[in-house]
């Protein structure tokens, strides 16, 4: 079985499973353990979930941009294909726009996407594109959101600190990333991924992090609730706050055309 | 004198449409309790918003037929309204703009209805909505809903190229296939070139003709008697979209000739279609084909009614580099009945050839955090030699400002060609809109 691991798994996805017996055992686990269980913890807690998002997007000059969106994500299988369903609130231009994806875990099938434009009733169908692109214009990365396979990089545990096993991705296929390498920070408890570090290229310094700076209890579920990306390159910051969130609500069969057109009302609210 | 004092009321409205707007966009501003409108709309739970809009556009060459350099030139307001209640959601959406061109103040309802899902396996959605379905980016083959050409070539938000529906929309949904039945009472023309504003090759003339000659039409405005239906069945197989289409009602833009009236009319028309569309390699690929069976000419034979036509598309999309997209599309149009309609044809009558073949390209490159959209559409028909730019930079200043410009160019060897028909209404515009 194939995984990707997101930040928006890790952090929106309502999903962070407490695979608490394997976290408490004393012995440390092997990485491709530890990833496996930080990509299932973060991203295929319970059958679906929602939240409320809201993005603060700052420039290098401080101007700021805001999203409002609210997310439904249903699993197909667990570990497996996800279903998502983003409606969104803010800024006015693209209310009630609604994006649709289908994620397929095989690292040989591209996601599908739909964005449905309410003005002209119009469904559009998205082409799957480069993964490392911005996120509604934010410094998250689509990939970030929609996933980035756990096989694109080979896994080395570096570190395990009282709280965190450091754990060093470097991808496979150089080429196709802006990045060389990066770290991330996973608890010990929870296999929360708390901190991302994206390493240059050329340079080989620090260019890039994310955060999960607020992490809470919902429904047995420790979850993220803000989430800090920052790019040092371009000085730009985005900030991801995570509210309502719910899991386990039981989403209908919502990922379809007839739902982009009129949205179910959980989503709307 | 008369056009003055329109114009003033129209300024006069706008500016207190402006006020409200800008009193009503500060909603960082603990603002409810000092805006009686917001107050009174958020008590009764309606969404309110909406934006303000100004956009200039002119003529790039003398058009000897029409009067004002001016293409576009308005102050718009929409406001947009929307109310969830336990029995179904209630939208009203319209724009208030005064028009510098034609001189008038205008009042345009968008959507004006209700939406309910009764059952599991059904929606409605009733009165005055913008509709759309088919597969085709700017080409249209299924999708005989209302358009708006004019707003379409003088540079209006591409929301505008949809005209809204007065119709009731049914919707059935099942495991195996979909049903959508959309009927519409009497029957929505396009809003077609008329010669108001824009130029255009006048069919009877024979010649370029503009605001001293123009179009009249012969309207369907029987209620019930003169009405459209279209319907809709569709299903996915696996990330695959396929549909079938059928529509009965008349052509959308004059199609057809009454000499006894001396008018152009909306003959009748059936079309039946098919569509898929899905992913192929990295892209999306789509294909979509209709017979148009024009009912008042089925021999082909009468040059005053437009002849049957098969019309076939085929479409690509894909990202070729990092929020850079680019998509083609091949469009051909076949006259049924070719024989009968050249042999049909007055002396000295412009023909049109049997095919026409037509293709179109659009590129689209994210710059600035996404904020900066460079576009560019154009369609190119090798058979009749011309050509339509539509080159677009759009900037998003903040979450509430946006700015654009863009042109509307029409290119070609022939006069009467389908796009080079339009070639003195060339014309390049600016805009400026304020979000709520």
């Amino acid at each position: 079985m194939f995984h990707k691991i997101s930040i928006l798994g890790l952090t929106v996805s309502l999903g962070l499973p407490l695979m608490g017996s394997a976290a408490r055992a004393a012995e440390t686990p092997d990485v491709q353990t530890i990833v496996n269980q930080a990509n299932r913890a973060a991203y295929y807690q319970g059958d679906d979930g929602k939240a409320a998002v809201k993005m603060i997007i700052t420039d290098k000059q401080g101007n700021t941009r805001e999203r409002e969106f609210n997310i439904l994500r249903k699993d197909v299988q667990d570990g497996g294909d996800q279903n998502y369903f983003v409606y969104f609130q803010r800024p006015a231009d693209v209310r009630r726009m609604v994006y649709l994806v289908r994620k397929h875990a095989g690292v040989d099938k591209d996601d599908d996407r739909w964005l449905y434009m309410p003005a002209l009733d119009l469904i559009k169908r998205i082409a799957a594109g480069d993964k490392r692109t911005s996120f509604v214009g934010s410094d998250f990365l689509y990939e970030d959101v929609s996933g980035r396979s756990l096989e694109l990089d080979t896994h080395e545990l570096v570190e395990t600190t009282d709280q965190y096993y450091v754990v060093k991705n470097t991808p496979k296929k150089p080429e196709l990333v802006e990045f060389a390498y990066y770290n991330v920070h996973i608890d010990r408890k929870t296999f929360m991924p708390m901190k991302m570090e994206y390493f240059d290229k050329s340079s080989g310094k620090l260019f890039r992090t994310i955060e999960s700076q607020k992490v809470e209890e919902i429904e047995g579920f420790p979850t993220v609730t803000r989430s800090v990306v920052t790019d040092l390159r371009t000085g730009g910051k985005t900030e991801m706050q995570f509210n309502d969130v719910d899991y386990n609500i039981g989403i209908g069969d919502i990922f379809e055309e007839r739902y982009l057109r009129r949205p179910p009302r959980e989503a709307m609210r | 004198m008369i056009a003055t004092r329109r114009i003033t009321a129209a300024v006069a409205l706008l500016t207190a449409a402006f006020v409200l707007v800008a009193a009503a966009g500060q909603d960082e501003q603990p603002q409810e309790q000092t805006n009686p409108i917001r107050e009174f709309l958020d008590r009764h739970e309606i969404e309110y918003h909406g934006f303000y809009e100004a956009r200039v556009g002119a003529r790039l060459l003398d058009d000897p037929y029409q009067s004002k350099d001016l293409t576009i030139g308005e102050g718009r307001y929409q406001f947009d309204l929307f109310s969830m209640r336990d029995w179904g959601d209630v939208k009203v959406k319209g724009d208030v703009y005064g028009d510098f061109v034609t001189e008038e103040a205008e009042f345009d309802l968008r959507e004006a209805n209700v939406f309910m899902r009764p059952t599991d396996s059904m929606d409605l959605k009733f009165g005055r909505q913008v509709l759309t379905w088919g597969t085709g980016d700017l080409i249209f083959i299924n999708d005989v809903f209302p358009k708006d050409w004019v707003s379409f070539f003088i540079g209006r938000d591409t929301e505008y190229l949809k005209a809204p529906s007065d119709a009731v929309k049914v919707s059935l949904f099942s495991d195996t296939v979909n049903l959508d039945v959309v009927y519409t009472p009497e029957f929505d023309s396009d809003r077609y070139i008329t010669g108001e504003r824009l130029s255009f090759w006048h069919p009877r003339l024979m010649r370029r003709a503009g605001e001293d000659d123009e179009l009249d039409i012969s309207r369907r405005r029987e209620f019930f008697e003169e009405d459209e239906t279209a319907i809709r069945l569709y299903r996915n197989i696996s990330s695959y979209e396929l549909a079938l289409y059928g529509y009965w009602g008349y052509w959308k833009s004059p199609a057809g000739f009454n000499p006894a009236l001396t008018r152009a009319i909306f003959p009748e028309l059936y079309v039946y279609g098919a569509s898929i569309r899905g992913t192929l390699g990295k892209g999306i690929a789509n294909a979509e084909a209709g017979y148009y069976d024009s009912v008042d000419d089925r021999s082909g034979d009468d040059p005053l009614v437009n002849n049957s036509e098969m019309r076939y598309l085929v479409g690509y999309t894909q990202e070729i580099a990092r929020d850079f997209t680019a998509g083609v599309q091949y469009y051909v149009e076949q006259m049924l009945d070719y024989g009968d309609y050249e042999g049909s044809l007055f002396p000295g009558s412009k023909s049109r050839d049997e095919f026409r073949h037509l293709t179109s390209l659009r590129l689209t490159k994210l710059l600035m955090n996404q904020n900066l959209m460079l576009s560019l559409f154009t369609y190119y028909s090798p058979t009749d030699e011309d050509a339509y730019l539509r080159p677009m930079v759009n900037y998003k200043a903040s979450d509430r400002l946006m700015y654009e410009v863009g042109a509307n160019l029409f290119f070609g060897d022939e006069r009467h060609t389908f796009f080079n028909q339009f070639h003195y209404d060339t014309n390049v515009y600016a805009g400026v809109r304020y979000s709520f």
